[in-house]
């Protein structure tokens, strides 16, 4: 692949080191179709789990540390020429999905605009000043003699702030003070004449401003594009998926099960063996095993039976069975009922809770004696390979799995787990257990039914705000017309199965890149 | 001024004819003066005016906004037509308001302000909770410095710090007072900025529920604080405001203090000592001030450890003394603010300008109501020539400050930066033609 990334070398080690990137243009990258999804995923997990920590007030240390775990969670790939494509390829693809509302602008651009900045705060202070050159920031440094006349004020300013004055030939820059609101407004620069002296340190803001004010014009242009030019033509296609693609990130909430799928408790034991993912499979297994389940396995697990078609009161008999050999009738009723009950809406604030999606379950952190969260994920190598081998796959497959856990995409590894269970394949890709669950008992109840033909009928039943009603096949070409009229990327389809262009009846592993979860 | 009167002087306003010509439009004259500076220069962009959002409040309260004019005369000329009792000016939009149907909310062509002055208002109601000699609309020449230390602190700093230098402090008509920056860098600046620069000026934050609602962080004071502190506001507070207002020399006041010492010690120590000596007989000299010094001593003395006592003193001061500003007000290009000469429909009185060097001298109980005008006037006779027309009334000196020492500066600068922009923009085109 090719990259384009400026390297810097440090001059203390001889590692390279890599500017941030600036998302000026989008290079020209070749991009796999799954990559292609799970890049924008992965950097919206980090997006949104930022998100989560402003709108819980977390201060800038806490937002520091988030930040940088976030980062290394979604958006880290043991090769760094690999780890800048995806920062880039991400990035762009999300501006695509945020720009079509000035709501979505927004929010993009503040989150976006928060990670830079955190990132800023990590760089060497060399790649820091290289930055800012790219910038263009035509701030000059203040010179010692004019230094030394405001000398006392920047002091005053630093220790007003309870710093202090960094040594004598500490670096100020001196900037017209519209150009640095946030630290005007924080009263953290001294003002003199319309400039203000900016510490080195505090340049963080200068750039950030920089890169929000570049990130708010290209937003509006790439929205632009898409309504003059793209959207019009991609009325019945592309706009539908690029709407959902924000809105029905939860996708289909399985709160509501058909009636078919109503099950009774001696069902479970069946179709847990036959249609369970594997984490749900998991926690059944140690529900039988050690009557109990804390607190985050009995949602998790609980939640998705209540998807599948179990009702409250066979829901209450079911755990109370469960737990018998531990928990007595009577602390059942006292401890566990009321939870079980609140989950299917009948106590406290009466949501109906719904179950959890693949992300969800995947961002979970299971603790000691914990046994929700997803396998894919959480599981050792070794224990994941003997939970697929009782399960019946292949070792085949079980080496493509583990490879796709390997590289972190861990719903793809499920994907790959059910085709390989029910020997046929999964076009849209698991995103929620519940519909593992549902692929997987169309499958066994229906022999012979076109999929393309099921898919569509599964979507309906949930009402998914995907139309699908036609053949799968335009979905092959709109990526690379899509991106072709943006004159952005060029996209090569190499899954599995060979290009995607050209056949989606391979049954290969292909996935519908569209359906963000 | 009573309400009486003003009604009376509206009515003469709006029934006697001959008068009307006399007094409307001459006592708006004025106000037209200020928007000259928008239209007058060749190079100059001609719609700038046209683009100028204006809006009226007429009798019963009938408010119609989006106005827009080409030219002076047909300013005039609607509000001798319309009388409006309140006229308020907002930005300058990308395009002719009475046009802003026919544009997009958002995309290219859209209606946006463009260009607005930097506004501060400063109204004396939201210090009530420190003035004892007034409530609500009234304004007495004891709690009226409040204001006069307001426009102090926030001029210094406009020109000091931010390096503005076209202001103009306008009187309201009843209890506060307008400032409009007019520099060009301060016309075009962003809602962001103009945030910044409110917050920047913000110190007071809190409310009913919340007792200490000034918090003066840090071992240090940063300059703007500290030289507004020095320059203006101690020597205001201990010099006026705390005996003029009887701050510590009954239980009700002084707790109000005493509850902002976040030592609850410190604090009884001191409501002890005070409520011995209520009764006795002290000095001669002002008991506000003998209990302001036992409480600085008390506070700043060397056996106080803690940075947060020895600061209490300043923010005592600064929650009596420093200035409130409105931030909404500030924050938004298209916030509408009454125009300076406008009459105001309560008191009568005209919205004259402050001299922010003399403002001391200021009283907010003399300035020139309409119905004195309207005498002043009358007593004159017909002049020939309209703009003369108020030099011999008492309006006359506000309307000569306000075209010497603001109005001609700005035009100045005004033409300057057409005409330097103009030739850059020769300059340019030379530029790329030359190559």
């Amino acid at each position: 692949m090719e990259v384009v990334q400026s390297h810097r070398k440090s001059s203390s080690n001889n590692v390279t080191v890599s500017t941030l990137p600036l998302y000026r243009s989008a290079p020209p990258l070749e991009v796999r179709l799954e990559d292609f999804e799970l890049f924008a995923m992965d950097r919206l997990r980090v997006l949104k789990g930022i998100s989560d920590g402003l709108g819980r007030g977390k201060k800038p240390e806490e937002m520091e540390k988030l930040v940088a775990d976030l980062w290394k969670a979604n958006m880290r790939h043991p090769q760094a020429n690999e780890e800048a494509n995806k920062d880039i390829i991400s990035h762009f693809v999300l501006r695509l999905v945020y720009c079509r509302t000035e709501e979505l602008r927004k929010w993009f651009l503040s989150m976006e605009t928060t990670l830079f900045r955190y990132r800023f705060r990590f760089e060497s202070s060399e790649a820091q000043r290289a930055l800012m050159s790219e910038f263009k920031l035509p701030y000059k440094a203040v010179s010692n003699a004019e230094f030394e006349s405001v000398k006392d004020k920047l002091g005053q300013v630093a220790r007003s702030m309870g710093q202090t004055l960094a040594s004598a030939d500490a670096i100020f820059y001196k900037v017209p003070f519209e150009e640095v609101p946030e630290l005007v407004a924080g009263r953290r620069v001294f003002i003199c004449k319309g400039h203000a002296y900016v510490a080195m340190n505090q340049v963080v803001s200068l750039v950030v401003t920089q890169f929000r004010s570049y990130l708010s014009k290209a937003l509006i242009l790439t929205n632009r594009k898409w309504t003059s030019t793209v959207r019009e033509q991609e009325k019945d296609r592309l706009a539908p998926i690029v709407e959902a693609l924000c809105t029905s990130y939860l996708g289909p909430d399985y709160s509501q099960p058909n009636e078919a799928g109503e099950i009774s408790v001696k069902d479970i034991d069946h179709i847990a063996k036959t249609s369970f993912p594997l984490c749900m499979r998991h926690l059944f297994e140690k529900v039988r095993e050690d009557h109990h389940l804390k607190h985050g396995g009995r949602m998790q697990l609980g939640l998705f039976l209540k998807g599948v078609g179990l009702k409250l009161d066979d829901a209450l008999a079911f755990w109370k069975a469960e737990f018998a050999p531990k928990v007595s009738a009577e602390r059942f009723d006292k401890e566990y009922a009321y939870n079980i009950r609140h989950n299917y809406g009948r106590e406290g604030k009466r949501t109906d809770y719904t179950p959890y999606s693949c992300q969800k379950i995947i961002s979970s952190t299971p603790g000691v004696g914990d046994h929700h969260g997803c396998p894919y994920r959480h599981f050792s190598e070794e224990n994941l390979r003997a939970a697929l081998v009782r399960m019946g796959v292949s070792s085949r497959a079980v080496e493509d799995v583990v490879d796709k856990v390997r590289n972190r995409h861990y719903q793809l590894a499920c994907t790959l787990t059910f085709e390989a269970v029910h020997g046929s394949s999964c076009d849209a890709g698991i995103n929620h257990p519940n519909q593992y669950f549902i692929d997987s008992q169309r499958i066994l109840q229906s022999k012979g039914l076109c999929l393309h033909t099921e898919y569509c009928v599964i979507w309906d039943t949930f009402e998914y705000s995907l139309q699908l009603t036609q053949s799968l096949q335009w979905m092959s070409l709109y990526v690379p017309i899509w991106f072709h009229s943006l004159a952005e990327f060029d996209i090569k389809g190499t899954g599995a199965a060979g290009s995607v262009f050209t056949d989606t009846t391979d049954g290969g592993g292909s996935l519908n890149p569209m359906l963000i979860q | 001024m009573t309400t009486e009167e003003a009604e009376t002087g509206r009515d003469d306003m709006v029934i006697d004819g001959a008068e009307q010509a006399n007094a409307v439009p001459d006592g708006f004259d004025a106000n037209y003066l200020r928007i000259y500076y928008d239209g007058k220069h060749p190079a100059c962009d001609r719609s700038y005016f046209g683009r100028r959002e204006f809006s009226f409040t007429l009798e019963n309260d009938i408010y119609i906004r989006f106005q827009s004019f080409n030219s002076v005369t047909e300013l005039e000329n609607s509000i001798k037509e319309k009388c409006p009792f309140k006229i308020d000016i907002g930005p300058v939009y990308s395009v002719d308001p009475a046009k802003r149907h026919a544009y997009a909310q958002g995309g290219d062509n859209v209606f946006t302000p463009v260009e607005r002055e930097l506004v501060f208002d400063i109204d004396i109601t939201d210090y009530d909770d420190v003035r004892y000699c007034c409530t609500g609309a009234d304004v007495c020449l004891e709690c009226w410095p409040l204001m006069t230390i307001a426009i102090k602190v926030i001029d210094t700093a406009l020109r000091d710090d931010f390096g503005f230098n076209h202001i103009l402090w306008v009187y309201s008509g009843r209890r506060g007072v307008h400032c409009w920056v007019c520099d060009g860098k301060a016309r075009r600046l962003t809602n962001e900025q103009r945030a910044a620069i409110a917050d920047y000026f913000r110190v007071y934050k809190g409310n009913e529920n919340s007792h200490k609602k000034i918090s003066l962080p840090g071992p240090v004071l940063h300059p703007f604080l500290a030289r507004s502190y020095t320059e203006v506001l101690k020597g205001f507070f201990e010099a006026k405001l705390l005996p003029n207002q009887n701050l510590l020399s009954c239980q009700e006041r002084y707790e109000k203090i005493l509850e902002m010492i976040p030592d609850a010690s410190v604090a009884s120590e001191l409501r002890g000592r005070w409520q011995e000596n209520k009764r006795a007989s002290m000095s001669k000299d002002d008991i506000n001030l003998v209990r302001w010094e036992q409480l600085k001593s008390v506070l700043q003395s060397g056996k106080q450890k803690t940075q947060g006592l020895r600061r209490c003193v300043e923010e005592v001061v600064f929650s009596f003394t420093y200035p409130r500003l409105d931030m909404e007000v500030s924050k938004h290009m298209n916030h509408l603010l009454k125009a300076p000469f406008c009459v105001h429909p309560k008191t009568g009185r005209v919205c004259v300008p402050i001299d922010p060097n003399n403002c001391d001298e200021f009283d907010p109980t003399t300035v020139p109501t309409l119905t004195q005008l309207l005498e002043e006037l009358n007593r004159g006779g017909l002049r020939q020539d309209a703009e003369d027309e108020l030099d011999g009334t008492s309006l006359g000196e506000s309307v000569k400050f306000f075209r010497t020492s603001f109005l001609q500066p700005l035009l100045k600068s005004c033409k300057e930066e057409i005409e330097s922009s103009y030739i850059a923009k020769l300059q340019q085109s030379k530029n790329t033609l030359s190559w």
